[in-house]
């Protein structure tokens, strides 16, 4: 009995049972919202923010943390709206550069030991220029694959839930399951003992954070599919929300310790947070103070966990 | 004209007066972005003022107001997509984007609901529109300094914030009066950002590089009292400085009227604009023809009321005008 309810096992449990009491909730207070349109409509808004606590997770699995994942998507959906829809080659062209952009910012935070909060806050400013550049007032077109994509209707389970689970196992593949995920998270365990085993840190890490341009790019596109168009401020705010939703979902600042399935969960919490208040009808001026307060009262279950663990390493 | 319309808005309140129990049991929402300056605060509470007995007469069942923690497109359009559920029959909606909520407006009129967004207008053509006419305003600007100096002069103008479409638009309608008004010169012009500070600052670093017979003044709103101020810092002469409405301006304009008996103009929208919306929605959910397009009026501030709308300006906001049932069909006459 006890070693099922481990408190490793209860870590991850967190995550799944603080969505199930707000989704329950949330169905008690809307009835309405238990329906297909009614999952859809309140989950859909939560798949780019999926994509980006991802990408952001795997920037934290390697122990740096990017301050301009919100900027970023902003600028991929920039981007999408306008050089992705009418000319499709240099929209492409333009986005692998974005890639290619982050794994050098991986190699130069790597070979210089910069800070990564440094450089990437220095980026977030470098995004947002261009966003401005590229779209100087909000407009543009979403490519109407990516919108036929986001408003598409899969038999009995919604779009928003089918996304959330493929981000979610696709995540899970790549970093749980594969060796190069097992070697991305011994860079953030322990850098040393990976490099002597004869892995290129510098190559681990360039990885790493072109696997999260990569998912930060796919945020950016589906966002553009579910608004229609851009503009240079879109996702500004997806820069805390993605690294409130990796810790949420179970994941560590340092140390390597991350969970896709919990990041995809704790993104699809903190959009469900939202609807709940809004739902309860608290007034504007307390929703900023009642969002603050679900994440600290998730966090604090983390911490007695995170106690209870090391008294049981202890033992 | 005038009549023409007032006679109109009279025949449609006339006949629509007992239409009001269609939209009895309606519910609207209030989709708002931001709540954290002064005009925001005065929208929210003329929300409340009109619709609360509105709420109370049966004209409708329901008319709640939300605002977004954080004034980001993504989380109103989130908000938005919860109104939906929310089984609200129509939202008004001021905007954080014109562009980014299009997604979650047509999730709406596709689920039925009408959407009218106003101030913060949106793109997406399934929604009304009730815009300001900043060009408009800037226009009035330069016709009443051609009424009141009919021999012309040279001017000042103080632009807002550099590369904002409002800035933008005004400077254009002033610009397109000037045209038609040669007798006047725009002599220096400078950024005031909408704020007196600013504009104090920017005023008076240009003047000593001005000539003597600055006649007027052209502004944006919330620049026209640090105008004021650096024209008597530096021993001039005041110009006509037009207003915006703001509390601290009327009652500068107040206290020289009282000593000298200057005159000016002041011209600005009312944050009551959201009322204006209220009805809005509630004539389409009545089922009245409505335009898509319509244009939110002007507040003026002239010689003659500046009293009585000194009183209507809250400290520190803007002259509020709150609107009701018919005014809102005078909008709706004049655009149809």
């Amino acid at each position: 009995m006890r070693g099922f309810l481990s408190a490793d096992r209860i870590r991850m449990l967190v995550p799944a049972a603080s969505l199930t009491v707000l989704l329950i909730a949330v169905f008690w207070l809307q009835p309405r919202a238990m329906s297909y349109t009614g999952l859809n409509l309140l989950f859909n808004l939560a798949v780019p923010i999926a994509l980006a606590t991802i990408a952001q997770m795997l920037i934290m699995m390697v122990n740096d943390l990017d301050l301009s994942i919100g900027t970023f998507v902003s600028f991929v959906a920039c981007v999408t709206a306008t050089f992705l829809q009418t000319d499709p080659v240099i929209g492409v062209l333009i986005l692998a550069g974005c890639i290619g952009v982050y794994a050098g910012m991986g190699v130069i935070i790597h070979l210089r030991n910069l800070p990564s909060i440094v450089v990437t806050l220095g980026m977030s400013f470098v995004w947002g220029g261009l966003a401005v550049l590229i779209l100087p007032s909000p407009g543009g077109t979403a490519p109407d694959w990516v919108r036929w994509l986001m408003t598409s209707r899969p038999p009995l389970v919604p779009m928003a839930i089918v996304a959330s689970v493929l981000i979610a196992v696709v995540g899970h593949l790549i970093v749980m399951r594969s060796s190069f995920g097992v070697v991305l998270r011994g860079v953030g365990g322990n850098e040393r003992s990976v490099a002597r085993a004869g892995w290129s840190i510098v190559r681990a890490r360039a990885a790493a954070y072109a696997l999260a341009g990569l998912f930060a790019v796919l945020a950016g596109i589906c966002l553009v599919g579910l608004t229609t168009s851009a503009d240079a401020n879109i996702a500004t705010r997806y820069t805390l929300l993605a690294i409130a939703g990796v810790i949420l979902g179970g994941g560590e600042f340092t140390g390597g310790r991350v969970s896709p399935i919990g990041a995809v969960i704790g993104a699809l919490t903190l959009t469900l947070a939202g609807s709940f208040l809004s739902f309860l009808r608290i007034s504007p001026d307390w929703q900023i103070g009642a969002q603050g307060a679900i994440l600290i009262l998730v966090l604090a279950l983390r911490l007695l966990l995170n106690r209870r663990e090391q008294a049981e390493q202890a033992k | 004209m005038k009549k023409a319309i007032v006679l109109g808005a009279l025949a449609l309140a006339l006949t629509s007066t007992t239409a009001y129990a269609d939209t009895s049991d309606k519910r609207i929402a209030l989709s708002n972005n931001y709540a954290g300056n002064s005009w925001r605060q005065a929208m929210l509470t003329s929300w409340e003022t009109v619709t609360g007995p509105a709420v109370e007469q049966g004209i409708v069942a329901a008319a709640d107001a939300f605002t977004t923690a954080e004034n980001q497109a993504t989380e109103q359009a989130a908000q938005i997509q919860n109104m939906i559920l929310q089984g609200y029959d129509a939202i008004v909606v001021n905007a954080a984007s014109p562009t980014a909520l299009n997604g979650a407006i047509k999730e709406a009129c596709d689920a039925g609901i009408t959407v009218v967004s106003f101030d913060g207008i949106v793109t997406e053509p399934c929604a009304w529109r009730i815009a300001v006419d900043f060009q408009g305003m800037g226009r009035k600007e330069v016709e009443f300094l051609a009424e009141k100096l009919p021999e012309g002069g040279r001017l000042l103008e103080i632009r807002g914030l550099a590369g904002v479409s409002v800035d933008d638009e005004i400077h254009a309608g002033i610009e397109a009066a000037m045209a038609e008004n040669s007798q006047f010169e725009i002599v220096g012009s400078v950024n005031g950002d909408w704020a007196q500070d600013v504009a104090q600052r920017a005023v008076a670093g240009i003047l000593p590089s001005l000539p003597e017979d600055i006649v007027g003044v052209v502004t944006q709103g919330g620049d026209g009292y640090g105008a004021a101020q650096a024209f008597l810092a530096a021993g001039r002469p005041l110009p006509i400085i037009i207003m915006g409405n703001r509390e601290d301006e009327l009652t500068f304009w107040k206290q020289q009227k009282d000593e000298s008996g200057y005159e000016t103009y002041s011209v600005s929208i009312a944050p009551g604009v959201s009322t204006l919306a209220f009805w809005v929605a509630q004539q389409i959910l009545d089922g009245v023809e409505v335009p898509k397009d319509l244009v939110v009026p002007l507040v003026e501030v002239t010689q003659d009321n500046l009293e009585e709308m000194l009183e209507q300006t809250a400290a520190g906001s803007v002259t509020n005008v709150e609107y009701s049932l018919e005014d809102a069909q005078a909008v709706i006459a004049d655009a149809s």
